[in-house]
């Protein structure tokens, strides 16, 4: 009976300490997310809104802006996230070598601009890249470019001003994850594949990158949400412009729920198209993850 | 002393690194530069210290309510850390000392929820903000992140290093569970709280999005939200709006360079 009685009373301890992080959890995240499933199919205007079946669905395969926003989105996962990751690799890798001098200096430096707040280093990049800017002056004076780069007036310039400050801001982030699993690799291995001659490219391609398996997939996985959620940067850089060329899909929520007249319902729809992208995405990354290895 | 070859790569590794610090640096260089500069002069890409510092500092103090915003940024991320950390310290304990079939179950389902993305659900919490009449309030900002999953998560991978000794002999000593808790547990785990604070801290400072939708007046602004309300005018000046940039960094960065170790333990701590 004195058994019975400690069971139970670890079961109510066991609710207890996690019931007040439940409770919100269930009032600010699971009770939201089954609301806006249930919005995705309601149309109208402002908080006045009816049913509309699929009408909603209907509405984004034909909405110009959305397919730009999706695109968009898509292009800036597909080129900025694997830039990021490699860099982060390739200076990670430079980093693990403790006969590098100046080591922990370089890596404060690499590291530091995560540690800026996505507002004040946006308001930055954005006062840089002007037409006058002090980028194009640099790269003027430099002679790589003959004339300045409209780098926010153009579609094509303002997407690579926001890859490049995307990876400026994260690409510290992830090398600290790199740098920190590198160190638990076992020194010795290299000291045999350098013995037995195998060259530097092959020792980071064939040992260090298969032995960061995981976390590298941990890293994708969370740079893919984040780059699929892009909302900051592009708002404040370059305001989604020009011509919607930068417009991601969290702007165009935000726009379409609180910058015009409010469509909630079909926002709605379209916060789903990110829901359903980041399972889609996590679940093949997990299992290429998990294939390559057999 | 080693082949040539050996020595390229030994400059290229240097190249690489001094390239990669400069291109990070850089910008904070610039911020520095242009809260001195006028804004004509930060157009224009001027890159040498300029005069027009105390100008910019003094049109920022009055163009903005500065104190207010500083208030209204350290309240919000100081009561949003404070308590999300209790509430998901708690969770993250319960979780790993008191395990159950069904409770592994609840927390896979948290782990699931892990990567549901804000956007899905800051119209439905707007929503209920507004019914609540809450919209313009601290507990509108403060609220929806307290119970956080990714702080739970960090708590329980944490816990598993908490000796399960300390607890048997506290129960010995018959202090109840709450306060095992709050004189054993917390005092032990210090350094874990240390680091979830910092992560927290500037998540909170920093957030952008659900401020801007639920904040609309301006003395409720946190000062992220009014520095970049700066640029919005038609012709910003630049000069004003790096000195609320070198505001809106600060905190962070100092609470960088006093904490480093704890700072990066802290991003770490939920993968080892």
């Amino acid at each position: 009976m004195a058994q019975s009685q400690l069971a139970r009373s670890e079961q109510i301890n066991g609710w207890a300490f996690i019931l007040p992080a439940l409770a919100l959890l269930g009032i600010f995240m699971v009770y939201p997310i089954l609301w806006s499933l249930w919005m995705s199919f309601q149309t109208g205007r402002g908080m006045v809104m009816s049913f509309g079946g699929f009408t909603n669905i209907v509405r984004l395969t034909q909405d110009p802006v959305f397919i730009r926003a999706l695109t968009n989105t898509l292009t800036f996962l597909a080129i900025q996230v694997p830039i990021m990751l490699v860099l982060a690799l390739l200076f990670a890798n430079a980093l693990n070598d403790s006969k590098l001098w100046g080591r922990s200096w370089f890596r404060t430096a690499i590291f530091l601009p995560c540690v800026t707040s996505l507002v004040a280093y946006s308001v930055v990049f954005r006062s840089m890249f002007g037409a006058e800017g002090i980028i194009n002056q640099m790269l003027l004076s430099l002679h790589l470019i003959a004339s300045p780069i409209p780098w926010l007036a153009d579609p094509f310039w303002a997407k690579v001003v926001i890859v490049a400050s995307i990876t400026w801001r994260w690409t510290g982030y992830n090398m600290i994850f790199y740098l920190a699993a590198m160190q638990n690799i076992d020194r010795s291995i290299y000291e045999a594949a350098k013995i037995d001659g195998v060259p530097a490219w092959a020792r980071f391609w064939y040992l260090t990158v298969p032995m960061l398996k995981p976390v590298i997939l941990f890293t994708t996985v969370i740079s893919t949400i984040g780059t699929l959620q892009l909302f900051d940067e592009p708002n404040l850089i370059t305001l989604g412009g020009p011509s919607d060329s930068t417009l991601t899909l969290s702007l165009y929520i935000y726009n379409l729920s609180f910058k015009f007249m409010p469509s909630f319902g079909y926002a709605a729809t379209v916060s789903y198209v990110i829901v359903l992208l980041v399972g889609i995405l996590s679940v093949i990354q997990f299992f290429l993850a998990r294939d390559r290895r057999a | 002393m080693s082949n040539p070859l050996a020595l390229l790569g030994r400059a290229a590794q240097y190249a690489l690194l001094t390239l990669a610090a400069f291109v990070s640096i850089f910008p904070f260089f610039w911020m520095l530069i242009g809260a001195t500069n006028t804004s004509a002069d930060v157009t224009k890409g001027k890159a040498s210290f300029g005069t027009a510092l105390f100008d910019n500092i003094g049109k920022f103090f009055t163009t903005l309510d500065v104190p207010r915003l500083l208030f209204n940024s350290f309240f919000i991320a100081g009561i949003g850390t404070a308590l999300t950390l209790v509430i998901s310290s708690l969770a993250g304990y319960g979780f790993e000392i008191f395990r159950s079939r069904f409770r592994e179950k609840v927390f896979a389902g948290l782990l699931l929820m892990l990567s549901v993305p804000f956007a899905a659900l800051m119209i439905p919490l707007f929503i209920m903000m507004a019914n609540l009449k809450l919209i313009n309030t601290y507990q509108a900002i403060i609220l929806p992140s307290v119970a956080s999953i990714f702080i739970i998560f960090y708590f329980r991978q944490a816990t598993k290093a908490f000796p399960h000794e300390l607890r048997d002999a506290a129960k010995i000593d018959g202090l109840k569970e709450w306060q095992i808790f709050l004189f054993v547990y917390m005092p032990v785990m210090r350094s874990t709280y240390a680091a979830a604070t910092i992560i927290v801290f500037m998540a909170n400072w920093n957030n952008y999005l659900w401020p801007l939708i639920v904040l609309q007046t301006n003395e409720m602004k946190t000062l992220t939200l009014a520095t970049a309300s700066l640029i919005s005018a038609y012709v910003p000046d630049w000069g004003v709006v790096m000195v609320g940039a070198i505001f809106a960094t600060l905190p962070t960065l100092i609470i960088f360079f006093l904490l480093q170790r704890r700072f990066v333990e802290g991003m770490l701590g939920a993968v080892k």
